[in-house]
């Protein structure tokens, strides 16, 4: 029973790992509708950012972390600016097939520039470890992620539903024209949106790499159950992707613990059954 | 006035079922290559195939509209039941290619319930989520797929009881070949068809559609179980021909590269999918026999470049610059 109690906690711990890399994607897919299949590459940049940094630079972890979602940030920005904006009312399989194009190249890329081989991040003693709680024992740097997760999902819920930088994106999602003849410069808007969304790609990213390891693949690898997150939790909604990345976390690891020989099967077949039933995802706010 | 709408209406359908150059071009320089490049068999056989998959896909998102990013599932259903027929001792290969098609209708049949209930953004996640079940169910199943070192032990019987499968890939270019130019053949006749109409009637105006109670759920169910059983047969061919099955033939990946495939050769004209396959597989085996990275490179940034500029493929390319020339020579009529 405390061996499943474990396996659930290493599981909800994953989901959050999960949430942290789709949480920025529930901005640019959920909530800006532009689908966006490059959001784990912008992860990627966050990560051999973090993990260059803290290797060759010497710099700490935190600020590393910090650096490396200002890097994935001024990334996706430049993306936007010279490429994603010019799609943004292009039919979907446009953008689709377009931001696949950039997955390759990053790929490629980072084959190019770090070479091919998994790299590792050095994280701080202090996040080494574990801790007890009552009788669950957990690793120091799960307890961590779930820490930054929880206020991550309480800063950008407020960013998005109660600033008014939130109101306008929300304003120019739902009527762009109305939305700019309003006085809101709205491809700046974009921008911004876009830049926020990538930012919390590389910090997901970057805090990531410890648990899942990193290598030029990552982009493709991540990237169908970033979608899945997203879709499941329901486009548009925060609060939706946190729940569906934690159920998503929690069903994979008990999942496999329990019925190693089904794999994924279960996961993708749960995934499958929520989207047929409700084609706007748990907590969709639109068909 | 109703006897001269038919009329047109008539004239308009035989327009649509006319032979283009641009097809005879590719079906004559296809059986033309087998002399050309006899060193390489085994590559254009490949072609043909992917060209087959790639116009399965056609059917659903050129004519129907509905986009696939797990179409590979079906593939591989097909790839895998001919594999398992032949390697279970029955290596007669028309029949084993009806039962790698029977398969994946069947399953397309029964996951289009699905599919006929959503639209738009949830259709792409529905079916990256059935590609991705299949995928795995298959790599979890060693005992009967070969798991990660693939299905192997197919031993195939002569074509037609007469055609030995050789070492050369000879018997196995033409049996593709056959196989793909029949199909291509129903595939137009479906396009043509009432039922392929009103197919395209609901890509382009469901509401309308749905005004001339036409139902757009059973024209997508029927459009995708069609598609399912023409990827299913293309992956029955490539398990007879290369007598092997991979797990990769029901990959995210394959579902994603015939995608590219089908939108470089150009959407909604079937023989869009064999250009785009011609490109493709020989481009990437040229640059990956350089280095896999080159290929990834330039694979993106023809995907960006063709998304910022040309719209509709190669055959978009073609008909253009065909254009003119007719206006240039001034034979345009």
């Amino acid at each position: 029973m405390l061996g499943f109690v474990n396996i659930l906690v290493a599981g909800i711990a994953y989901g959050f790992v999960l949430f942290l890399m789709a949480g920025g994607l529930s901005i640019t897919l959920g909530l800006m509708n532009f689908a966006n299949m490059a959001h784990a590459a912008f992860a990627m940049v966050g990560g051999y950012a973090a993990a260059l940094l803290i290797a060759k630079v010497g710099v700490p972890f935190i600020p590393a972390v910090i650096a490396a979602a200002v890097i994935a940030a001024l990334v996706g920005a430049s993306f936007e600016r010279v490429l994603f904006h010019r799609f943004y009312r292009a039919p979907e399989l446009e953008q689709v097939l377009m931001t696949i194009g950039v997955v390759y190249v990053a790929i490629a890329a980072a084959t190019y520039l770090v070479g091919p081989e998994q790299i590792a991040i050095s994280v701080p003693a202090w996040l080494e470890g574990n801790i007890r709680l009552g009788v669950v024992e957990i690793n120091s740097y799960r307890a961590f992620l779930i820490l930054v997760g929880l206020a991550l999902l309480a800063g950008v819920v407020g960013l998005i539903e109660h600033t008014t930088f939130g109101a306008k994106i929300r304003a120019a999602v739902a009527n762009r024209r109305m939305t700019a003849s309003c006085g809101v410069d709205v491809d700046r808007l974009y921008a911004a949106a876009f830049a926020l969304g990538s930012a919390l790609a590389g910090l997901g990213g970057a805090l990531s790499v410890k648990l899942v390891g990193l290598d030029p693949y990552f982009p493709i690898k991540f990237l169908t159950d970033l979608l899945i997150v997203v879709s499941v939790g329901g486009l548009g909604s925060l609060g939706g992707t946190f729940l569906a990345a934690v159920l998503f976390g929690a069903v994979d690891v008990v999942g496999k613990y329990l019925l190693p020989e089904a794999g994924g099967f279960i996961l993708y077949a749960t995934a499958l059954i929520v989207l047929t039933v409700r084609p706007q995802g748990l907590a969709g706010r639109r068909q | 006035m109703t006897v001269v709408d038919i009329a047109l209406a008539r004239q308009a359908i035989r327009e649509r079922a006319r032979w283009r150059s641009l097809e005879i071009a590719f079906w004559v320089a296809a059986a033309c290559s087998y002399f050309v490049f006899p060193t390489h068999l085994v590559l254009l056989t490949q072609i043909i195939i992917s060209g087959l998959f790639a116009m399965s896909l056609d059917l659903l998102l050129g004519y129907g509209g509905i986009p696939s990013f797990g179409h590979a599932a079906f593939f591989g259903l097909g790839a895998y039941a001919a594999g398992l027929l032949a390697a279970h001792g029955w290596g007669e290969p028309l029949s084993g290619l009806l039962v790698g098609g029977a398969v994946a209708g069947a399953t397309g049949l029964l996951f289009s319930i699905v599919i006929a209930r959503v639209h738009g953004a949830a259709m792409l996640m529905v079916t990256m989520c059935v590609g991705l079940l299949v995928y795995e169910a298959a790599s979890r199943m060693p005992w009967l797929t070969g798991g990660d070192t693939g299905l192997q032990g197919i031993d195939m019987w002569p074509v037609l009881g007469r055609f030995e499968f050789d070492l050369f890939g000879k018997t196995a270019f033409w049996y593709a070949y056959a196989i793909a130019f029949a199909l291509y053949l129903a595939a137009r006749l479906y396009v043509g068809s009432p039922e392929g109409l009103a197919l395209e009637g609901m890509r382009e105006n469901p509401v309308r559609i749905a005004s001339l109670a036409i139902s757009s759920a059973k024209r997508k169910m029927i459009a995708f179980t069609l598609s399912a059983t023409v990827a299913g047969l293309a992956g029955a061919l490539l398990a007879q021909t290369t007598q092997i099955v991979a797990l990769e033939t029901l990959s995210f990946d394959r579902s994603v590269s015939t995608l590219i495939m089908l939108v470089v050769g150009g959407l909604g004209s079937l023989i869009g999918g064999f250009l785009g396959a011609a490109l493709f597989v020989w481009l990437r085996d040229i640059l990956s026999a350089l280095n896999p990275v080159y290929w990834m490179f330039w694979l993106g940034l023809i995907l960006i470049g063709m998304m910022l500029s040309a719209r509709g493929g190669l055959v978009g390319a073609v008909a253009i610059l065909s254009r003119r020339i007719r206006a240039m020579t001034g034979t345009a009529t």
